[in-house]
């Protein structure tokens, strides 16, 4: 068992390591806020991390796919809080049964992913730029739909939903956070479909002889963006009992820092989804360190999560630099070509 | 794509698309056109949109020279929101003088420029990213310095920033103007300018040329990271109080928004810092009178992000390409 | 003996807006040979491999494969009648693993479901027929560029493989590693696969290629059995010229007298510099009002060494000494002493297509001068126009973009731009590649006139015709390392050759 482990580790160095890194770092965390508050060292603790974790988890698997896939999203704060929005709408004001509002409530957030994914793709317009106007399309239609910014589910008893379910301990919003996170993970490692997204994010070129559709690709891992984020916002307004059009504001930038403390590069093409489970949960520990330190302000959650991801960028780019080295001999033995692409386009 | 030979921007279109509005609030709505003299000062709608757009414009001008260098920089929202906090919390706590305080503020914006130079120029990492997170972190610091809550002041020569005049034209107006025909001036006549857009334009080839780069790049980011504190010390002004959580939230897609619109290039390169200036008028004209026409304001997000979407579409090489193919194939 | 070829290119022409690329070009290739192709930059060689690899349509000429008309309008479509190629820049994906990497063309599923067995079975299928053992799980961003390189072949001799491109596939690699890929290669050929080895390495066409076609300017020069070509005689056909020819004709300038030599101490010297794979020890040493050649073929160093001495890169060992002091060079450095770099790659290194004229031709001045020194209208007309009419650069007026114009006038702003610093020493990398003959007259002529006036220049061609006419002195390169020099009297295109073309040393 240790040794498939180590042999799978062995066999994706880069990411690997910081994998291994961001475990380590989660440990060492846990480890060190269980000295200081004994409470943290107990299942309840860690259920309750992954509860809070989970729309977070869910906008950050979305956001990995489209980060593998050498995008970048920052709408899925924005489209979050649209799809809690449109759950209480649907469950509160046109009374439909959770069956069919969650589904299309999903089904929403995927359509609106895969315009996104269309239209990067089409006209080759720069990811961030499209999803930052998405993130204020989303959010402007969420205000648009009501003038208090909530609606709360009194109709409804949706608190109930999860109260019953307990599964060792864990929540509701923690078993769909981890089933989601499964399902993610099978879907990057045994479909066409994950491997395209990790083939464009490492040379769409290639990946064209590889016999991706790339187009498809492209739109898919959106659409999967898409989706997790309305997911999120499912959870996230059953979690409140309400709608709330101002949810879930600079989650986008929590969710990339998760995917990336979770080793997945922004360059795309390499990383895993477990990482970024991992990663979440890192943001999570240290913002409940931080609120139950008392003394702390909770914007230092913000500062510290940036940070984090500053850190790791820097780290994984001296890493890549490392391991080419390492592997290749030098990598710079053709500096024109090298130099010919651009130093930092924004993608 | 009429004249090959020429390489200048096209400014003609924003102020085309200015003098449309314009014109079409002239003729549908009421009062628009009221403009006079009172107590010798230029009062009226249009002198108010001018008014009300001088941080916009403050703000494009600074992102119109990180786009020319094929940048972008998302963090202007949270500068602008420190810069008023800055100034807020300087008179109000430890009663600075506003000359001190404003200074501090435009630091402020001075040392997060800088750093977004840093990361951008000198460790290379992705613009977006960069600014991302500083976008963050500048913001939460922001409300780590006034714990959150909205701070209120009072001192009379921070306040004539946004509320006061000199002869007949509003502060802000000119402050506004001053910046941009001072930026221009600085650009045009020293070798900046040409510098900008060599790096936009293809980087190695400048660096090959001789152009220092990475502190071309960083001049670019601390002009930005200024100008989006001036233009919060001129917000905070005008609400007399500076709004951490909200204060220049989603300016970054206006200011964005105004470059593209002024006839620069998400690529880099060529760039106009007047048409940056016109765009961001008329993004404003363009809230006002949505406003005007009774549609909820929140829907001018909506609207914008479609202008946003629609113009880099138009604006995009393949989209042109079709265009042209369509053309040529008829 | 001689069986029917299994791929027959003939009359290919192809036509760029202001280039002929190809002139009814030739190539016939037969299965189980491996066929060498030739030329210098602009020969035309990657244009005629696009062509037969599908990768662009030709205007003129026919293919036939095995005996069939063919027309491969795609790459895929090339794939799929067994014309495969192999990139310099390796369309593999690294993050992938190797059984990935030679999943070519899909993966074996079921309802989008990978068969992971079968794709690694066949990875394991494919490996083995070339004799490789490579762990098929490795990424393949793990592995050495050498065996990427062999993962690639592996990856197109799949399936019906005919014709096999292989574009330069040594380039970085040594001498052990070359010897791998050339028992691959070697495997490849003997299992009937027509290929098509690209190379500028002398040695290695004699040591692998059954056939050579050297290509020069469009045209196809000289065509035939490796074993039937002496060295000198491919060296002469890639860069023009007789020899035998040349050598009667260079007879009287032998007795020449040398020139006293200037005892002027050089501007900028280069000694032992080293630098990755790159540069194996080169030196170099340029003084006032001379013009230093540096020949070599294309691949043996000579644009390494120039960036290089320009601080363009930096070199890992060796010594930089610009007026007898050591030191550390950048770009912008070098530029402040009054040295400039007129890149090899114009379009992505040297110019910035989107300026005016008037702003390409006043950029690096501008960049020496500092960025706070203004420059007047008047000054600018005044040097705008004196360049345009010294160079007789032609443009429609000086507000154009650089990128409007034709090749060789963009060389002359590039040219123009470093001129306009008032260097003391230029490095020119193939000023004249790609510009018509006029312009490289008017090139050439006016970077003597100004060597008249103290300029020493570095001139990097590889028209040796060009570097006779226009040196004092040249500097042999020959596997990324100064393998000689001639001075002025020697001066002769049989001499450069020989030193180009000796053996490699063991």
């Amino acid at each position: 068992m240790t040794l498939r482990l180590l042999r799978s580790l062995s066999l994706v160095p880069a990411s690997a390591w910081s994998l291994l890194a961001a475990v380590t770092l989660l440990l060492a965390i846990y480890l060190s806020a269980g000295s200081v508050f004994p409470w943290f060292m107990s299942w309840r603790t860690a259920a309750t991390i992954l509860d809070s974790a989970a729309t977070l988890g869910l906008c950050a698997i979305g956001m990995t796919f489209v980060i593998l896939a050498g995008g970048i999203d920052l709408s899925v704060g924005a489209v979050l809080a649209l799809a809690s929005l449109v759950t209480a709408i649907a469950l509160q004001r046109w009374g439909l049964p959770a069956w069919l509002a969650i589904p299309l409530v999903c089904a929403i957030g995927a359509t609106y992913g895969a315009a996104v994914g269309g239209l990067v793709h089409s006209a080759r317009l720069p990811s961030f730029l499209v999803t930052l106007a998405g993130m204020f399309l989303a959010r402007g239609v969420a205000l648009l739909m009501t003038s208090e910014g909530r609606i709360s589910m009194n109709r409804v008893p949706v608190h109930l939903w999860g109260s019953g379910v307990r599964v060792v301990g864990l929540t509701l919003p923690a078993l769909v956070f981890l089933a989601t996170l499964g399902m993610g993970a099978l879907v990057l490692r045994w479909t066409v479909f994950g491997r395209g997204v990790r083939a464009i994010g490492g040379g769409e070129h290639a990946a064209r002889l590889l016999g991706i559709r790339v187009a498809r690709t492209r739109v898919g891992a959106f659409a999967v963006c898409g989706l997790c984020a309305a997911l999120a916002g499912v959870v996230h307004s059953v979690g409140v009992g309400a709608g709330d059009a101002k949810a879930g504001e600079l989650m986008e930038l929590d969710a990339i820092a998760g995917v990336v403390i979770g080793g997945t590069p922004l360059s795309g093409g390499v990383g895993s989804i477990v990482g970024t489970g991992v990663g979440v949960s890192i943001l999570k520990v240290i913002e409940l360190v931080i609120v139950s330190d008392g003394s702390l302000s909770a914007q230092w959650a913000k500062i510290v999560g940036g940070g984090l991801l500053l850190l790791f960028v820097l780290l994984q780019r001296s890493v890549g630099r490392i391991t080419k080295v390492w592997a290749g001999g030098r990598t710079d033995l053709d500096p024109h070509r090298r130099e010919a692409q651009p130093v930092s386009r924004a993608s | 794509m009429s004249r090959p030979g020429r390489t200048a921007p096209r400014v003609w279109w924003p102020l085309i698309a200015l003098a449309a509005l314009t014109g079409f609030n002239l003729l549908w709505t009421d009062g628009f056109a009221r403009l006079g003299l009172d107590d010798g000062v230029l009062r009226g709608p249009v002198v108010d949109v001018v008014r009300n757009a001088a941080p916009l414009v403050i703000i494009a001008v600074g992102m119109a020279l990180v786009i020319a260098t094929a940048g972008v920089d998302l963090s202007v929202g949270s500068t602008l929101a420190m810069a008023g906090a800055v100034v807020a919390v300087l008179l109000t706590g430890p009663r600075w003088g506003p000359v001190p305080a404003i200074a501090a503020g435009l630091g402020a914006g001075l040392g997060i420029g800088l750093v977004a130079g840093v990361l951008v120029s000198g460790i290379g990492l992705q613009p977006i990213v960069a600014t991302l997170v500083l976008l963050a972190c500048v913001r939460g610091g922001a409300q780590l310095l006034t714990d959150g809550r909205t701070v209120s002041f009072q001192d009379s020569m921070v306040l004539a920033l946004a509320s006061g005049h000199i002869g007949a034209i509003p502060v802000p107006v000119v402050v506004a103007g001053a910046w941009l025909v001072g930026l221009v001036a600085l650009v045009r006549t020293t070798a900046l300018g040409l510098f900008l857009e060599a790096i936009g334009d293809n980087p190695v080839a400048a660096r090959l040329a001789g152009v220092p780069v990475a502190r071309v790049m960083m001049f670019a980011y601390v002009v930005a990271g200024v100008g989006a504190a001036l233009a919060g010390i001129i917000v905070a002004a005008d609400i007399r109080a500076a709004d951490p959580t909200t204060a220049g939230k989603a300016i970054e897609l206006d200011a964005i928004l105004a470059v593209v619109l002024g006839g620069t290039a998400l690529a880099g390169g060529r760039f106009s810092l007047c048409g940056a200036a016109v765009g961001a008028v008329l993004i404003k004209l363009l809230d006002t009178t949505v406003v005007a026409r009774g549609v909820p304001a929140q829907a001018t997000l909506v609207v914008k992000a479609g202008v946003v979407l629609v113009v880099c579409v138009l604006l995009s090489d393949r989209f042109r390409a079709a265009l042209l193919g369509g053309l040529g194939r008829r | 003996m001689t069986q029917a070829p299994t791929l027959r290119a003939s009359g290919i022409v192809k036509v760029y807006p202001g280039v002929k690329a190809l002139d009814e070009a030739d190539l016939v290739l037969h299965g189980g040979e491996v066929h060498a192709l030739m030329g210098e930059n602009g020969a035309g060689k990657s244009t005629l491999v696009g062509i037969i690899a599908g990768a662009q349509r030709p205007d003129a000429g026919e293919i036939h494969l095995d005996g069939l008309p063919v027309s491969p309008s795609s790459p895929g479509h090339a794939r799929g009648l067994g014309i495969r190629a192999v990139h310099q820049e390796l369309t593999l994906l690294p993050h992938l693993s190797v059984a990935e990497n030679l999943a070519i063309g899909g993966y074996p599923s079921r309802a989008g479901v990978i068969g992971w067995r079968a794709v690694r079975r066949r990875a394991r299928e494919a490996l083995a027929e070339l004799g490789l053992s490579i762990d098929p799980r490795r990424p393949v961003g793990e592995l050495p560029i050498a065996i990427r390189q062999l993962v690639a072949i592996a990856r197109e001799m799949q399936g019906e493989a005919r014709v096999l491109i292989l574009d330069e596939p040594t380039s970085s690699l040594d001498r052990t590693e070359t010897e791998r890929l050339f028992e691959v290669v070697r495997a490849a050929r003997d299992r009937g696969v027509a290929i098509v080895f690209i190379t500028h390495f002398l040695d290695q066409v004699y040591e692998i290629a059954d056939r050579v076609t050297v290509l020069r300017g469009g045209r196809v020069v000289g065509a035939g059995r490796t074993a039937d070509l002496p060295r000198l005689r491919l060296i002469s056909l890639m860069l023009g010229r007789d020899v035998a020819e040349r050598e009667s004709r260079l007879a009287g300038r032998n007795g020449e007298s040398e020139p006293a030599e200037e005892a002027s101490a050089p501007v900028v010297c280069a000694r032992g510099l080293r630098r990755g794979r790159a540069l194996r020890g080169a030196s170099l040493e340029v003084r006032r009002g001379e013009v230093v050649g540096l020949a070599g073929l294309l691949g043996s160093g000579r644009t390494e060494l120039a960036r290089a001495m320009f601080g363009a890169d930096r070199p890992d060992a060796g010594q930089l000494a610009v007026d007898g002091r050591r030191r550390r060079l950048t770009p912008r450095r070098s530029s402040r002493l009054g040295i400039g770099l007129c890149p090899e790659d114009r379009k992505s290194q040297g110019l910035c297509l989107g300026l005016s004229v008037a702003e390409g031709l006043t950029l690096a001045m501008r960049a020496k001068r500092g960025w706070w020194r203004p420059l007047r209208r008047g000054e600018r007309q005044e040097i705008v126009g004196r360049l345009t009419r010294d160079l007789a650069i032609r443009a429609v007026d000086s507000r154009a973009a650089v990128g409007t114009l034709s090749g060789g006038n963009q060389q002359k702003v590039l040219l123009g731009a470093w001129i306009a610093t008032n260097p003391r020493v230029l490095l020119l990398d193939e000023p004249t590649r790609g510009v018509d003959i006029g312009a490289k007259d008017e090139i050439l002529r006016r970077v003597r006139s100004m060597c008249d006036h103290g300029l020493g220049v570095v001139f990097i061609s590889a028209e040796l015709e060009e570097i006779v006419r226009a040196c004092d002195r040249v500097v042999v390169m020959r596997d990324r390392e100064t393998v000689g020099e001639l001075r002025s009297g020697e001066i002769d295109e049989h001499r450069i050759m020989r030193m180009i073309g000796a053996e490699r040393r063991a």
